[in-house]
């Protein structure tokens, strides 16, 4: 079944086409894959499906649920959720009190956050049950550390785990792989393929290819905002406009 | 070699509000600070019984407290710098003297139905500039006051420029000082726990960034409403319970004195703190009452104090003095 | 034809004033909010060199003018540079200066329509049957003036260059070798001068009185929202959009009105669109 789909979606920042008509369908539960060289659009598609920025064409359906002109938290509610490029935790509250703001949230506080908790007010164990399960060791002083002198491998869990607090539907993670170690990413792509079982379709958005295809189901190529391929990861990256675009990269 | 080094003292605390609390002696040193304030507080009127013009200061002090507390929150626990803190005590003010003046409302309804009546008014104004960041917000709001000084001149309405005379005072002499002592203590700590909550937790969220708070399917503006009105109900307290105090209701309510000495009292006494406000308006009011035969020269020394701090010592004096408190120096040998 | 000709006067000398504001703000992102105060404090110390020391009215601008920009340039040297950045901070401490200056301007006597400053002309002409007098000339003389050598400033300079790259982004001119602070500096000292420029010829037109302080800063934070914060042109539009909003409605409600209309200009422009009229729209929040 389809969850999310994007028809035609076109954005210009002053002139510049930032994304021209880009379709795409993504079935519930499959690891989808945005690529493309730098400045293609990919932060702007994502930008725009959840309502940060607003598009001048094309509409985003969400189920059957026309989500196009929405405002963003209205589509957050709806279990649509994003991670940031640039990490922005909430910098002056400690690592767990984080995930407490998700949970809080109107989506959580009806139907429950990740795995059904937070319901009743025990948001400070929920989030740090999260934080256990996405590698913060729960005896150390890690989970109760000020978001801002955490190091980055860190704060990247954590947007993640601000996502999963909402136990969203789909989650929409904005290179979420950028500046972490080989090690590091290790980590997460387990992370990423039990959120997968659990049926959370996601939406990743990644420079980091060889990562990204060890999980991604389906991959699409954008450059220069439009659509280039789609298909089977190992597919798209023999296509040879995709070679093109890539040439010179020292990734592929 | 010697070299200073800072300690812990007391206990250890592993997060917050989980103390491991064993003896009298902890139980004490934590709630030691926060019963010093309020006894103090309560001895106050007592104390300057035979000086009824200090006893008065002490009420102006309180006023002060409020704003600088409604500043503090607004400003550090939601990011919203409001330059214009007179517009709540003038909103606050006038619809209570309105009430009690024109519409006979006795006191002990016209004071708190002003509060929350000039709360909802002070919000729906700056509701339409809820989402405005930064630099912005502080502009507008500075706008506020000025913009219904003019219009309430201009139109001549509630008295133009004579005011609202004709209010009921405020019943005795020591109840004037209870009443602000009270509500003062009561806005203080129930305003700290509160931005402890998860609520206050979120429009902390709110400062620090508020693109991941949307992310999180949460209505930015709709929690900022909810600041702003807690924030416009201090300050229309203080406003209505000015404007009993002095039996009129003019447009000095919308004067410099109430936005600026506020936000000098943050900055002075340490911003984020809640107390912090409170501790920089006991420094700043009565200074202000020994440097009163400077006249208008006072608001030179406090831009100049303001500028100081903001400048030189942004950290504040609660700061320091609470750094004081949970740590010692000593000096080492290295 | 009234409407006309002052409208576009009252344009102008808004321009003028709030030139100072946009050019600080446009180059080091820092709101002056002592503006108002630099303004009024210029008018002041030109009318003491005049009446206390006696010097001659060209000398007594020259040093009143040269005077203003070096106190914002120490302003900034001493006060904002170490709140550079935080914005509010920014707000406060320059605003809280400006108060310190416009108050105790008025407790060291500055009250009552006893200070003014003479015309540089007197006498009028008349211009399709409006008499305008030459001060007013002078003014719209030195306001084109002032915008054209502007422009050729930084178009043609190279400090003037430094100052649209610093505008443009701070990070990367740092890299080319444009010291910030300096431009920072020198953008204030220029601002000020500005405000002390129009000052100078703006105030003979009435009374020197610190509620014009005030009103400056308002006037150029209206004029400076409206057209978009940091944008030249915008100034202008916006000046023009004031100016005659203001003699409309002075004309035909009353002059009490004047600030109000302001006012509920800036109010309604950012509600609208907070960038101005003519502003930058930051919509590049993350990179494309």
């Amino acid at each position: 079944m389809i969850i999310l789909s994007a028809e035609n979606i076109s954005k210009t920042f002053k002139g510049l086409k930032a994304l021209d008509s880009v379709s795409f369908q993504v079935e519930e539960g499959e690891v989808y894959g945005i690529i493309g060289p730098n400045g293609s659009g990919k932060t702007t598609l994502i930008n725009c499906i959840t309502g940060f920025i607003r598009h001048e064409k094309g509409k985003v359906f969400f189920r059957d649920k026309n989500i196009t002109k929405l405002p963003p938290h209205k589509i957050a509610r709806m279990g649509i959720t994003r991670t940031f490029q640039i990490m922005r935790p909430y910098f002056s509250l400690p690592a767990y009190k984080n995930l407490v703001i998700p949970l809080w949230g109107p989506r959580a506080r009806k139907l429950g956050g990740w795995r059904g908790g937070g319901k009743h007010g025990d948001r400070d164990t929920v989030a740090i049950d999260i934080l256990e399960e996405i590698g913060f060791e729960r005896d150390s002083r890690v989970p109760y550390k000020l978001a801002s002198t955490l190091p980055t491998g860190y704060l990247k869990r954590l947007e993640l785990a601000r996502c999963i607090a909402m136990r969203p539907e789909v989650i929409l993670c904005d290179e979420i792989f950028s500046g972490l170690s080989v090690g590091e990413i290790g980590g997460l792509i387990p992370l990423l393929e039990k959120l997968k079982l659990e049926g959370v379709t996601i939406i990743m958005v990644e420079h980091r290819l060889r990562e990204l295809f060890k999980v991604a189901d389906r991959v699409m190529a954008l450059q220069f905002g439009e659509k280039i391929a789609e298909g089977k990861p190992y597919d798209v990256i023999e296509d040879s406009r995709v070679r093109e675009a890539y040439l010179g990269s020292d990734e592929v | 070699m010697k070299r200073s080094e800072r300690v812990d003292r007391g206990i250890n605390v592993r997060s917050e509000g989980i103390y491991a609390i064993s003896s009298l002696k902890e139980i004490l040193y934590l709630a030691g600070p926060r019963m010093a304030l309020v006894l103090i507080l309560f001895l106050l009127p007592v104390v300057l019984d035979s000086v009824p013009y200090w006893k008065r200061v002490v009420n102006i002090m309180l006023v002060y407290s409020l704003l600088a507390i409604s500043f503090d929150f607004l400003a550090n626990y939601v990011g919203l710098v409001c330059l214009g803190c007179s517009f709540f005590v003038g909103v606050g003010g006038y619809t209570s003297a309105i009430l009690n003046s024109y519409l006979h409302v006795p006191i002990y309804l016209s004071i708190p139905l002003a509060s929350v009546l000039g709360a909802v008014i002070c919000t729906l104004l700056l509701l339409p500039c809820l989402w405005l960041r930064g630099v912005y917000f502080a502009i507008i709001t500075l706008m506020y006051p000025l913009l219904l000084t003019r219009v309430i001149e201009a139109l001549n309405i509630f008295g133009g420029t004579n005011g609202i005379s004709g209010i009921e005072s405020l019943p005795g002499n020591d109840l004037e000082n209870y009443i602000i002592i009270v509500v003062m203590l009561a806005i203080l700590f129930g305003l700290r726990r509160f931005v402890n909550q998860d609520i206050g937790l979120v429009m902390r969220g709110v400062k620090d960034n508020d693109q991941s708070i949307r992310a999180s399917g949460i209505n930015v503006t709709w929690i900022k409403t909810q600041a702003v009105f807690i924030a416009s109900l201090i300050g229309c307290f203080a406003g209505s319970y000015l404007v009993h105090l002095y039996i009129w209701a003019g447009l000095s309510l919308f004067a410099l004195d109430f936005s600026i000495i506020p936000i000098a009292a943050v900055t002075i006494g340490g911003s984020g703190f809640l107390i912090g406000a409170v501790v920089g308006s006991f420094i700043l009011v009565p200074l202000s009452e020994f440097l009163r035969f400077f006249g208008s020269f006072r608001i030179v020394i406090y831009c100049v104090v303001l500028t100081l701090f903001i400048v030189f010592k942004s950290e504040g004096i609660m700061m320091y003095i609470s750094r004081r408190y949970h740590q010692f120096e000593r000096w080492v040998d290295v | 034809m009234d409407i006309l000709v002052y409208g576009t006067i009252n344009s102008i000398i808004l321009a003028l004033m709030s030139l100072g504001f946009t050019l600080v703000y446009s180059i080091s992102r820092l709101p002056n909010f002592a503006h108002g105060a630099l303004y009024i404090a210029t008018g002041y110390t030109v009318w003491m060199l005049l009446n206390s020391l006696e010097l001659s009215y060209p000398l007594a601008i020259l040093i009143g003018i040269l005077g203003t920009a070096a106190s914002g340039a120490l302003i900034y040297r001493f006060a904002l540079i170490r709140v550079r950045g935080m914005e509010i901070s920014e707000v406060i401490a320059s605003y809280a200066i400006g108060l310190a200056i416009i108050e105790g301007l008025r407790w060291g006597g500055l009250r009552g329509s006893t200070f003014t400053l003479p015309s540089f002309m007197s006498g009028s002409i008349t211009f399709f049957d409006v008499s305008i007098d030459y001060q007013r000339l002078i003014i719209m003389v030195t306001g084109f003036a002032v915008f054209v050598m502007l422009y050729l400033f930084t178009r043609f300079t190279k400090t003037g260059l430094a100052f649209r790259g610093i505008a443009q982004d701070e990070r990367a001119s740092m890299m080319l070798g444009i010291d910030s602070d300096f431009t920072a500096i020198l953008s204030l000292a220029i601002g000020s001068g500005l405000a002390g420029l129009s000052a100078v010829i703006l105030l003979p037109l009435g009374n020197i009185v610190v509620e014009t302080g005030y009103n400056v800063l308002i006037f150029s934070i209206a004029v400076s929202i409206i057209g978009g914060l940091g944008s030249w042109s915008g100034v202008v539009v916006a000046s023009f959009i004031i100016g005659f909003a203001q003699i409309l409605t002075e004309v035909f409600l009353s002059s009490h009105y004047q600030m109000v209309v302001a006012l509920l200009a800036i109010i309604v422009t950012l509600l609208i669109k907070p960038s101005g009229i003519m502003g930058k729209q930051k919509e590049l929040e993350e990179r494309v």
